[in-house]
């Protein structure tokens, strides 16, 4: 698991909690919530489905980690490749 | 205390059988029914009604994803209503709009789904949504209104089992009349066909119908008939006070003549027809009218052995001493029985016979039961009548709640006032 292919897996995951985005022009280092409509609810269901596609938990005092594309895939990286 | 006078001056609707009134209407004018054979978890096949509406005319994408089918049939009907009523929300007082919508229950779906959801992770609850509770609280229905159209009035559900389709227009009535609110939707909606566990509750309960043919499945009043049809549906409609829809110049398809809403406090699930026909005889006092004024009955009939016959009993008590007996169909026989929906949307279906004088029929009455042979039932074919001026409206529900509404003509027929 690269950190691209990590960035993949989570912008699957977005495109179905924000099925109306253009997903196509997301920045990776800019706050995913400064360049969508993502709010706290949408946030909870990016950790649920990390959970229930890839059995990673991102605990509540992480949920930072979550905040850019870039930075998702700094923490979430090492998380899938322990899983392999 | 003089009462304001309240009118109907737009519908929005979805049906098994059509998402608008004109296809609606058309429909149960042309005996097409709108029952199929659908999927339900646990179960296998089993006739129902389903509508084909399109969700995302009037919500986003997420909107859906985490609303509930409630919420998106209510939306579809209240922007319909709206579209039809010609009010502009950009120029209302958005705090004096009140949403009313009937429910018979509410929550069942989006629990069975999140129980089924998290039987594939061995019933771990970390893996239940955190979108349960706001899908599931009793008036997320309406609120997914107030929060599509942006109005801030009060915005509710009136649980009344299968008598709350009336009950939505009986209770926005009622709050333009105390002046609470100056626009009001009201209406009645259901999602019930998503749940296993009603059809599995009827089927217990040797209530659920069945038919090899979907489309015959609902036979009110026909010796054949072995339960109820569960449908999806909704039907909204935009009430106001008539001093502010005349001074609009809104179109007004009819005017609240009364209503009565009542308890059995007999049975959890049997009907009492002493109980309905007092129903029906108040909602007549309410009107200020005898049963020579009423030109249609529309039934509660759900296709149940039992219930069909105790309401035509009912009706037959009340209406005995007519001269000429009243045109009476079911609804029912078309689109199944649409639960919180049914009310309002049986009512919608017949509030065109006030252009048209004719009645649409009950279909699938082949061999009429003798018991629910009463005078004036409109069977198979529609009917042609001289006088349409005012529409009984019956509703009624478990736990013993009825609901009798009716609507007049508007403006009145210059010789029956």
């Amino acid at each position: 698991m690269t950190k691209d292919e990590c960035k993949k897996l989570v912008i699957d995951i977005i495109a179905d909690i924000a099925p109306d985005e253009d997903l196509s022009g997301v920045k990776p280092e800019v706050r995913l919530r400064d360049q969508l409509q993502l709010d706290s609810m949408d946030f909870l269901d990016i950790v649920m489905e990390l959970r229930k596609r890839y059995g990673i938990e991102v605990p509540e005092a992480d949920y930072m980690q979550l905040a850019s594309l870039d930075s998702c895939a700094e923490y979430l990286t090492p998380k899938f490749q322990a899983k392999v | 205390m003089e009462l304001s006078r309240i009118v109907i001056t737009g519908l929005g609707l979805t049906a098994p059988n059509g998402n608008n009134l004109a296809e609606f209407r058309r429909n149960l004018l042309q005996g097409v029914s709108g029952i199929t054979m659908v999927d339900v978890r646990y179960m296998g096949r089993w006739p129902a009604g389903m509508c084909t509406f399109d969700p995302l005319r009037y919500q986003r994408k997420k909107d859906v994803r985490i609303g509930t089918r409630a919420g998106s049939i209510s939306i579809y009907c209240a922007r319909e209503a709206l579209a039809d009523s010609g009010i502009d929300l950009a120029r209302r007082d958005l705090s004096r709009i009140g949403v009313f919508l009937g429910i018979t229950e509410h929550g069942n779906v989006e629990t069975e789904n999140e129980v089924y959801n998290i039987s594939q992770f061995k019933y771990d609850t970390k893996f239940w949504t955190h979108h349960h509770n706001p899908r599931t609280v009793a008036n997320s229905p309406a609120g997914e209104v107030s929060l599509n159209l942006g109005t801030t009035g009060p915005a509710y559900t009136i649980g009344a089992a299968c008598a709350a389709g009336n009950m939505g227009l009986i209770h926005a009535a009622q709050m333009l009349r105390l002046r609470e609110v100056d626009f009001a939707f009201g209406g009645g909606v259901s999602e019930s066909p998503q749940t296993f566990g009603i059809f599995a509750g009827f089927k217990s309960q040797n209530a659920l119908a069945s038919h090899a043919d979907p489309t015959k499945a609902s036979r009110p009043f026909d010796k054949a008939r072995n339960g109820i049809v569960i449908s999806e549906g909704g039907c909204i409609y935009t009430l106001e006070r008539l001093e502010d829809a005349q001074a609009r110049g809104a179109k007004i398809y009819g005017e609240l003549a009364g209503y009565c809403v009542n308890s059995d406090a007999t049975d959890y699930v049997l009907p009492n027809p002493e109980r309905q026909a007092e129903c029906v005889r108040r909602a007549l006092a309410n009107a200020g009218m005898t049963v020579d004024d009423i030109d249609i009955v529309n039934t509660h009939a759900t296709s149940t052995p039992q219930g069909d016959i105790q309401e035509c009993q009912a009706i037959a008590a009340v209406f005995r001493d007519r001269r000429e007996p009243a045109a009476i169909n079911n609804t029912k026989s078309f689109i199944g029985h649409a639960m919180g929906a049914a009310g309002a949307l049986e009512l919608a279906g017949n509030l065109p016979s006030f252009d048209d004088l004719v009645v649409h029929p009950t279909i699938n009455v082949d061999d009429l039961d003798p018991q629910c042979d009463i005078p004036g039932l409109v069977l198979n074919r529609p009917r042609a009548i001289k006088r349409v001026d005012a529409i009984l409206n019956n509703s009624f529900g478990m736990l013993g709640i009825n609901s009798t509404l009716i609507i007049k003509r508007f403006p009145a027929h210059p010789t029956h006032p």
